[in-house]
């Protein structure tokens, strides 16, 4: 500061130094600026990225096994998995006793299924045991066990018991990248071809969402730039054609691409009728991987034109003129000095359209069939349906990351601060 | 439509005519799926298709049934006013304190504005779904799923998103010395406030308003996992009736909704003409 | 300013007092599936119920979809704010044995049959969990366009048969019922399905039985697709829940019949959710609704079977369309020469595992 050159040290009224009292006041600016942004900063904690967190947890926690079996976790401690033996009588006593109690607080099978994302058959495995254990009141437990269901004493059972009784997990990261460990080796292995889902799953959304934001763009952008370079007059007519999608409905979108795409629908009867295709030639545009791009491209392009549109307001058109009267030719002056300012435009709406869209649940539901779904319906899948809310959440994160990393590149690119909504 | 300057060469005026042509081509693209859906909801038949009758302009064809269903039936008069309930009450929250961050993020001097602005955006840049599901694990425990007001506060954190941008966006351009030299002419900090800050920040805080309330009208998914039947949208009935129970009543709720929406558009349109004939500038 | 305020503040106020408003009435939440259903649920035990009982009021609740889901964090949170849950008995076994929904004691809680039967052998094998009030037989089965293939189908292997039946064909996004049916027409014995079924070897085996058609199916994840997707011509032939098809067919009129070969049974029943604050009258109400009349009088308005042997005999004419209902019950002997049951055990075990093969087998 220029202040701190002078000799004489400038005073405020008050007789206060103007460094000190500057200070201040700024300190004061700066509480004063906080505690406007602390309200809503509050706000999206607790409604927002606490739950976050709360999912993050979910894809870690294991608890379950530990919190049902405590003591037979702790007697398995002592069991060589690798000797090749059976557990001792002390773990088939605190088995038994365990599972009874479990029964009574109707929790046994939480295990069971939490053990049968690992391994088919612990499901039955411990709701058979809720019924049989009533009838085991002495000693040895360890035959009698065995007799109620052959599968304990087999080694195998007793390895994934072990292996899967920690606190916390990465089977569900495991499983959502399609990993497995091994429950006799503890090794990490990759899952068959055939049962690996979720990479390929992931890949498929990256790649159709890529393609749904170079879609828009490519077709936003000719109208961005002609809604930003004709008259105020006429672009206010037409940029109702991009609102009024914008404000509609995305479900009224969706079912009016349904009506339009399907078999019987609007344009295989349209083709049908000037005779492009005959009437057993009728395209299926619908229930697969085509349906979601055409209905995602119409209902994000707004998300591109809008932002395209208001950067492109901004550009002054002398820019262009400049470079024509110096000699360039029209598409050069456009490539060379209209089109790189445009880049903020096209950043933000791209991200938006792509953040978006690797992210949509809605449409690929209803018109993707089963070549056009995404990552989000496997995630509605597993919290409503299957009810492996681990799995559902460690899908969540990984998507989650994704998101995060391309939002920060974005950031460094382009700058949060030059995001603008139309 | 200015007319073509008389120098340009050939093929700059085929190219010309060809943007004009791909850009028409681009609005029907965006407008035409809009426009199928209202015939068929005139459907005499529960079917998304058009029969030979209603192609033939045959009256027996067309019928006002799903409309009637829309207007007398439990499950959307539930929804219709769900979803203004929902959708009033979470813009009141994510406006005032979208405004009141904004006015705060945009004073000179603020401490980590960038890491605040990432953190305040956050509700737009992470996907739905998974908003959505864990809002449905944490506000299980705390007892606010399955309750309008669960909804509601769902509803203002993805709406307070919008707010904060365009109301930050009004207020980039802001001159400071306005404020100054409002309180160095003798003005309190409320009348600065009222007199100088609001009519400046009104439009961005009105856009915002409406994006809020647009993204609670037509929010279905977070709906789906915090709410219950009893916090029913009409996104909400629509999803459920394409899923469960097709039939035209959704077309026609949806027609109802384009009119909506297209009255909507007209008044704020009608409202922005009369604000630039109150401030004496002709629309150009 | 101030008069946006008011208007505010007023809107405010009038809707508090409409959620105030709400709550007065003794309100029971009946959760269901909607569409058809419902509303023959609706016509058969509410609207008699209420009639009886002004006091009460039933709401539709319409997201048995998501119920098991709901219910867990429901229970979780201890913020019950249903009262009675149509569920089908696979996701009211899980429920049951995580203590989200009441046990019933059958023989206390329900009506007996007219003749004295307690309740519990009036049901039979149907109360397949202590917790399940059962209500429905229901199947899932195929109908096909009769005007779009060139002979009747009568064989679920015609699904299977593109040559003689070229076309799409819609099947539940779901190995459930598909991976059964494929390993059926593959020549397995019907009742060595599940032996086949529980090896890695037979799963392949029933894949690359679907592998056969894979690209001519439209796979379906609501009940009303299929109906939809036939009536549109948009598959020639498939799976959906029984009562829909008769819905198609019957009412809507079109040109669509049955293919009741290897039809799955599954059942349909209640279940009270623990910690309902309504108990007491949603179990007055659940009396009501399962006893042998209302359960008859159900199968008026939809082709689904009562679980009341006593009710059988009951079952009438459609209520509007005034055909005999008989014929059209899944449990029909004609219509049930051959038939799965479906395998709750098996499912409990495997559905996690086959699920990711059968969608892993989607992707490919």
């Amino acid at each position: 500061m220029e202040i701190s050159q002078e000799k004489s040290v400038l005073v405020t009224a008050d007789g206060t130094p103007l460094k000190i009292s500057l200070a201040r006041a700024q300190r004061r600016s700066k509480i004063v600026a906080f505690s406007m942004v602390l309200p809503l900063l509050i706000f999206i904690l607790i409604a927002f990225l606490i739950p976050i967190a709360d999912m993050l947890s979910l894809s870690v926690d294991n608890s379950i096994t530990k919190e049902i079996l405590p003591k037979s976790v702790i007697a398995l401690q002592n069991w060589d998995e690798t000797s090749g033996e059976l557990p001792d009588e002390v773990v088939f006593a605190a088995m038994v006793e365990e599972i009874k109690k479990a029964k009574i607080a109707r929790k046994h099978t939480r295990v069971g299924q939490r053990l049968n994302y690992e391994s088919s058959g612990f499901s039955s495995l411990f709701r058979k045991a809720g019924r049989k254990v009533k009838i085991i009141k002495k000693p040895p437990y360890k035959e009698a066990l065995i007799k109620s269901d052959k599968r304990w004493g087999q080694i195998y059972t007793w390895q994934v018991i072990k292996q899967f009784s920690t606190e916390y997990t990465d089977g569900y990261y495991l499983a959502a990248l399609d990993f497995k460990r091994n429950p006799t080796t503890g090794k990490v292995e990759s899952l068959p071809g055939k049962e690996s889902i979720y990479l390929k799953l992931f890949w498929r959304t990256m790649l159709l969402s890529s393609l749904i934001t170079f879609l828009t763009f490519i077709i936003g952008f000719p109208l961005a730039y002609m809604l930003a370079t004709v008259s105020t007059r006429l672009s206010n007519i037409l940029i109702i054609f991009v609102l009024l999608p914008f404000w509609t409905s995305l479900l009224v979108r969706t079912t009016s691409w349904i009506a339009l795409l399907q078999q019987e629908g609007v344009i295989n009867d349209f083709l049908v009728l000037v005779g492009i295709i005959n009437n057993d030639g009728r395209l299926a545009m619908i229930h697969n991987a085509t349906g979601t791009v055409v209905a995602m491209t119409h209902i994000l392009l707004p998300f591109m034109i809008l932002p395209l549109f208001s950067v492109m307001k901004t550009i002054p058109k002398s820019y262009v003129r400049a470079a024509v009267s110096l000699g360039a030719h029209p598409w050069k002056a456009f490539w060379k000095v209209y089109f790189p300012n445009t880049g903020p435009g096209i950043g933000a709406g791209s991200i938006l359209v792509f953040i978006i869209a690797i992210g949509y649940y809605i449409t690929p539901a209803l018109v993707g069939g089963s070549s056009g779904t995404f990552i989000s319906n496997r995630i509605a899948y597993h919290i409503s349906s299957s009810l492996n809310w681990g799995l559902g959440s460690a899908l969540g994160v990984i998507l989650l990351g994704i998101v995060l990393a391309l939002f920060m590149l974005y950031d460094r690119i382009v700058g949060i601060d030059n995001m603008k909504l139309g | 439509m200015s007319s073509l300057p008389p120098y340009l060469s050939i093929p700059e005026r085929i190219w010309h005519y060809t943007f004009w042509v791909i850009c028409g081509a681009v609005l029907f693209f965006l407008i035409f799926p809009l426009l199928v859906i209202t015939p068929l909801s005139f459907n005499a038949v529960p079917f998304f298709t058009f029969t030979k009758e209603m192609l033939a302009f045959d009256p027996a064809g067309y019928s006002l049934v799903w409309y009637e269903e829309f207007f007398t039936s439990l499950n959307w008069q539930g929804a219709i006013r769900n979803s203004v309930i929902i959708a009033f009450f979470s813009t009141i929250i994510a406006t005032f304190l979208g405004t009141l961050a904004s006015l705060g993020l945009s004073r000179p001097n603020m401490p980590y504005r960038t890491l605040l602005m990432s953190l305040l955006i956050s509700p737009m840049i992470v996907p739905l779904i998974i908003a959505a599901a864990g809002m449905f694990f944490f506000y299980s425990r705390i007892g606010l799923q399955g309750t309008h007001l669960g909804v509601i506060l769902a509803h203002a954190v993805l709406g307070t998103p919008f707010v904060v941008i365009t109301v930050t966006a009004t207020l980039t351009g802001f001159d400071n010395n306005l404020i100054r030299a409002s309180q160095s002419l003798g003005a309190s900090p409320t009348t600065t406030f009222f007199k100088v800050i609001v009519p400046l920040i009104t439009p961005g805080v009105i856009s915002g308003a409406l994006f809020a309330f647009v993204t609670s009208f037509d929010e279905v998914v977070v709906v789906l996992f915090v709410g219950s039947y009893r916090q029913r949208t009409i996104p909400w009935q629509m999803f459920s009736g394409i899923r469960e129970q097709i039939s035209p009543t959704i077309l026609a709720a949806a027609t109802l909704l384009i009119i909506v929406t297209i009255a909507l558009l007209t008044t704020l349109e009608l409202l922005r003409r009369r604000t630039e004939r109150l401030r004496g500038v002709t629309p150009s | 300013m101030k008069k946006f305020i008011r208007a505010m503040a007023a809107t405010a106020v009038m809707v508090m007092v409409g959620f105030v408003g709400q709550a007065m009435a003794t309100e029971l939440v009946v959760v269901s599936w909607g569409g058809a259903y419902t509303a023959s649920q609706q016509k058969a035990y509410h609207a008699p119920y209420m009639k009886l009982n002004p006091g009460i009021t039933i709401i539709n609740d319409d997201s048995a979809g998501s119920a098991v889901a709901k219910l867990r964090a429901m229970s979780q949170a201890g913020n019950v704010t249903w009262d009675l849950v149509d569920a089908v008995a696979s996701d009211t076994m899980i429920l049951c044995d995580e203590g989200i929904i009441e046990v019933i004691d059958h023989d206390r809680d329900l009506a007996p049959a007219p003749d004295g039967t307690p309740a519990s052998k009036d049901f039979g094998g149907f109360i397949v969990s202590e917790c399940f009030v059962p209500q429905i037989v229901y199947s899932t089965t195929f109908g096909y366009r009769k005007d779009l293939v060139s002979r009747p189908m009568s064989s679920i292997c015609d699904i299977f048969d593109l040559k003689s039946f070229p076309g799409k064909r819609s099947l539940e996004k779901k190995p459930i019922n598909n991976l059964e049916w494929a390993l059926i027409c593959d020549g397995v014995a019907p009742a060595k399905v599940y032996d086949v079924l529980g090896t890695s070897a037979g799963v392949d085996r029933a894949l690359a039985k679907l592998d056969t058609i894979k690209s001519q199916v439209v796979w379906w994840t609501a009940g009303a697709q299929t109906p939809q997707l036939l009536a549109d011509g948009e598959v020639i032939v498939g799976s959906t829940y029984n009562g829909r098809l008769f819905a198609l067919i019957e009412e809507q009129k079109q040109p669509v019949a049955m293919l009741w070969d290897w039809q799955v049974f599954d059942l349909d029943g209640w279940v009270v959710p623990k910690g309902t604050k309504n108990k007491a009258e949603v179990m007055k109400f659940l009396r009501f609704a399962t006893d042998t009349q209302r359960l008859a009088d159900q199968a008026k308005f939809i082709s689904y079977g009562p679980t009341r042997a006593s009710s059988a005999p009951l079952v009438g004419k459609h209520a509007t369309l005034g055909i005999e209902m008989a014929p059209h019950m899944p449990t029909d002997p004609n219509n049930a020469k051959t038939t799965l049951l479906f395998n709750y055990e098996f499912w409990a075990d495997h559905r996690d595992d086959l699920d990711a093969r059968f969608n892993a087998w989607l992707l490919k």
